[in-house]
């Protein structure tokens, strides 16, 4: 004890090195049931790893997800107005790969894991097969271009530095309707009907306008709940209350089969737009409960300051408690979003088709009844590569953002 | 925003009042004369509305032959000046009936009876707009105008008939409701499931057949219901239930899709009626009638032997009937608000019904489903058009 007392105490406590044998003989060997456990377990797994690869190397299906991949990304949209899901695809690319130059970090770690998947799946595409009429690129090469855009816009923003940042931001923000606009048409463009819709496209529009509408609503709900106003409280406690109070299908099927009875006859609102209003209307009640929650952890101190310093009610909400409130709610929103995106997938019941549903259509194809078992296994699990990659991107964002929250904290 | 957010609500809140306040107001009228209408066998099909369309179906219903249609009419022509039908079909795939295909064209037998309406409106079997519904909005859709015909393996049934508001146009395919079970399980018949466990679609007519028939011969059985066709094959096939039932060209193309088809049979028995056909909302006496007649029409020209290729030959006819039925002589179509060459029209782009079998179910498809029923009746089938004269 005495000696190392006299020890210098800046030294670092002394790193555990173990060899691999070492490693696995403390942890996996250690007493005669762990060995038994190890190997039963080393059993258990290498059987169902390599039992599942040899069927994914042999499985039949998987021909009926690549000849339907138009199917599952666009659905009904029209074969020859292929270009405009692209063409918007392709300018989320380019704000992408702009804002991974201008922003870095974990923005640019999202737009080359992009650009890789894209590399990728053109690779991927090059067995796609080029439908009947089809005006737009060839699968293969709008992907390489996608990455060329994110690269490029990457690089460009680099060059041309913090002058982007405005114009980036304006851009953003006009991105959904942009997207829209391109996608259903009217300026100029024909108007493909949002009933063609269908598919990824469908999936993504949905959560990104529950995700995009539902914010503003969700943040002003949560500022009513704790507005003094009782008026204004007493309307969005029952409001919040009610929809956290019944499950999203119920508010869909509200949406889609009570709301027409009470509509005059022959009038009706279109089927996407009122599944996005309920789920906007859902998602929102639950935001504004996570928000209230980051304005409650602001110590009371705060707004005192700030009142102390002259700032009116509207000014300390805006500039003082809501920044810091939604900083730290900031990875609770993300796990929100992730939800809603695969939420998104119950819109099935109420006859959209979304990714879920183009797949459940090409499980039933006549041409695939002669296969042993059904392609369903395949397609589905096609489906679930899709969901997660765009799940497993949010999820390793909200886990950057945290960091950088934790980090700033110190 | 805050603004358009609250205007929304208020509308949404009045619009739910509103109905509130209907339904209150109707109930008391409606109530001693419709005693079973809210009967928990109609779990999730339209809670209230039929009421205000059947009132004047009423009054249309037997001024259903003559060619003026007074307050009643209009259905045609506002088709017409939109340019499109809007036909309500099956959002899940149901193989055979409606699919859509890898370049997004819907193909199957229900759609082909979209295609023939359109094509006697429009002479394009693709001015037409597909509306997947599922089971339980499919009627809601139609009650409420959305659709103009719903075509979509709907079951023709006194109960939605008259409770729903709805008109069924002749039957299209006969179909009956089977059992699949598994070889090795030493099943039968009904009789041997005593105590089964029995995967089946929720919001369906099979649902409550499977019911009916395990109570009439004094079975207990255990139901496990699921909302689609796909999950119910799926649960089955898990080995979740003894039994799967649904109509019996379901089960057949639900057999190819099983992991081990070798195993499971198709039981003889066939435990219900299941007309399938299209359905047009009661109150447009005439609309109904031309769907009706359309249907007449595919089944009239397989009894003469006109085909899609055939079909221009027969024009020069001089056989009266046949004369009269391609509308080269006469005036008939008129009073059913067709154009007078419409059965031309449906069998130059669709075909007849024969085209249209063999085309989707026939022995040229994966499905190879007998006639059966669905043959003329000349065959011994049910296919049996009156005369277009």
């Amino acid at each position: 004890m005495a000696t190392e007392v006299s020890r210098p105490t800046s030294r670092r406590a002394p790193r555990q090195q173990i060899g691999l044998i070492e490693w696995l003989r403390k942890n996996l060997f250690s007493t005669w049931y762990n060995v038994i456990i190890t190997v039963v377990l080393l059993y258990v797994i290498v059987q169902t790893v390599t039992s599942f690869v040899s069927w994914m190397v042999t499985a039949p299906g998987w021909p009926a997800a690549f000849t339907n991949i138009k199917l599952l990304l666009t659905w009904t949209y029209p074969v020859d107005q292929l270009w405009r899901p692209q063409a918007a695809m392709a300018l989320v690319m380019l704000l992408l790969g702009l804002s991974s130059g201008l922003w870095g970090g974990i923005v640019r770690m999202v737009a080359l894991g992009a650009a890789v998947i894209s590399v990728a799946l053109g690779f991927v595409a090059f067995t796609f097969p080029d439908l009947p009429g089809q005006t737009s690129l060839p699968g293969w090469l709008f992907m390489f271009i996608c990455a060329v855009l994110l690269v490029g816009g990457d690089q460009l923003a680099r060059l041309v530095g913090n002058k982007l940042r405005w114009p980036l931001i304006i851009a953003w923000l006009l991105a959904y309707p942009a997207v829209i606009l391109i996608l259903r048409g009217g300026i100029g463009l024909p108007v493909v009907e949002t009933k063609l819709w269908g598919g990824l496209t469908l999936t993504l529009i949905l959560a990104v306008s529950g995700i995009v509408l539902s914010f503003p609503l969700g943040v002003l709900l949560a500022l009513g709940r704790r507005s003094s106003l009782p008026v204004i409280r007493t309307f969005c406690v029952l409001y919040i209350e009610l929809i956290r109070g019944v499950p999203l299908v119920t508010v869909l099927f509200m949406g889609a089969l009570l709301l027409p009875l009470f509509l005059p006859g022959g009038e009706s609102i279109d089927a996407l737009v009122r599944a996005v209003i309920a789920v906007t209307l859902f998602s929102a009640a639950y935001l504004a409960e996570n928000v209230r929650g980051g304005l409650q952890s602001i110590p009371k101190g705060q707004v005192e300051a700030a009142r102390a310093l002259g700032l009116n009610v509207v000014q300390t909400t805006l500039l003082i408690t809501l920044p810091q409130a939604l900083r730290a709610v900031v990875p609770v929103l993300v796990g929100q979003f992730i939800a809603l995106f695969k939420d998104t997938s119950l819109v099935v019941i109420i006859g959209l088709v979304d990714l879920l549903g183009a797949a459940q259509n090409i499980v039933g194809q006549p041409e695939w009844l002669g296969t042993p078992g059904g392609v369903w296994r395949e397609t589905f699990l096609v489906i679930a590569a899709i969901y997660w990659v765009f799940s497993f991107t949010m999820s390793r964002i909200s886990k950057r953002i945290e960091d950088q929250i934790a980090r700033s904290r110190h | 925003m805050r603004k358009h957010i609250t205007l929304i609500l208020a509308g949404l809140l009045s619009l739910v009042l509103a109905a509130c306040g209907g339904q209150a107001q109707q109930s008391p009228t409606t109530a001693p004369a419709q005693p079973a209408t809210t009967a928990p066998d109609q779990p999730t099909a339209a809670p209230a509305s039929p009421e205000p369309t059947a009132a004047p179906a009423a009054t249309a219903a037997p001024a259903g032959g003559t060619p003026a249609q007074p307050a009643a009419g209009g259905q045609i022509e506002r088709i017409l000046a939109r340019g499109t039908l809007i036909c309500g079909v099956n959002n899940n795939p149901l193989p055979g009936f409606a699919t859509v295909d890898a370049a997004g064209v819907y193909r199957g037998f229900d759609i082909d009876f979209c295609r023939a309406v359109a094509a006697a409106l429009f002479d394009d079997p693709n001015k037409i707009e597909f509306r997947p519904l599922s089971a339980q909005e499919r009627f809601t859709a139609l009650q409420t105008g959305e659709i103009d015909v719903l075509i979509r393996n709907s079951t023709w049934t006194l109960g939605r008939d008259g409770n729903l508001g709805l008109d069924w146009a002749p039957t299209t395919f006969y179909d009956g409701q089977g059992m699949m079970v598994r070889k090795d399980s030493g099943i039968e018949t009904l009789e041997d499931m005593d105590g089964a466990t029995i995967c089946v679609q929720t919001g369906t007519t099979t649902e409550l057949n499977l019911a009916d028939q395990f109570r009439a011969r004094g079975l207990t059985f255990t139901p496990v219901v699921f909302p689609d066709g796909d999950s119910t094959r799926a649960a089955y096939d898990a080995g979740q239930c003894d039994g799967f039932t649904t109509d019996k060209s379901g089960l057949i193309s639900s057999l190819t899709l099983l992991s081990n088809p070798a195993d499971h049979k198709i039981l003889e028995v066939t435990m219900s009626k299941e007309p399938l056909g299209p359905a047009v909302r009661q109150g447009d006496a005439q609309w109904f009638d031309a769907v009706r007649w359309i249907v007449f029409a595919t089944f009239q020209a397989e009894e003469y032997g006109i085909t899609s290729q055939n079909v221009n030959d027969f024009l020069n006819s001089d056989v009266p009937e046949i004369r009269r039925f391609l509308g080269i002589e006469g005036d008939l179509a008129k009073g059913i608000g067709l154009s007078n060459d419409f059965a031309v029209r449906i069998i130059r782009h669709v075909g007849n019904y024969a085209e249209i079998y063999d085309r989707n179910l026939g022995p040229d498809t994966p499905f190879n489903l007998p006639r059966g029923l669905n043959a003329l009746y000349t065959e011994g089938g049910l296919l049996y058009s009156p005369p277009f004269r």
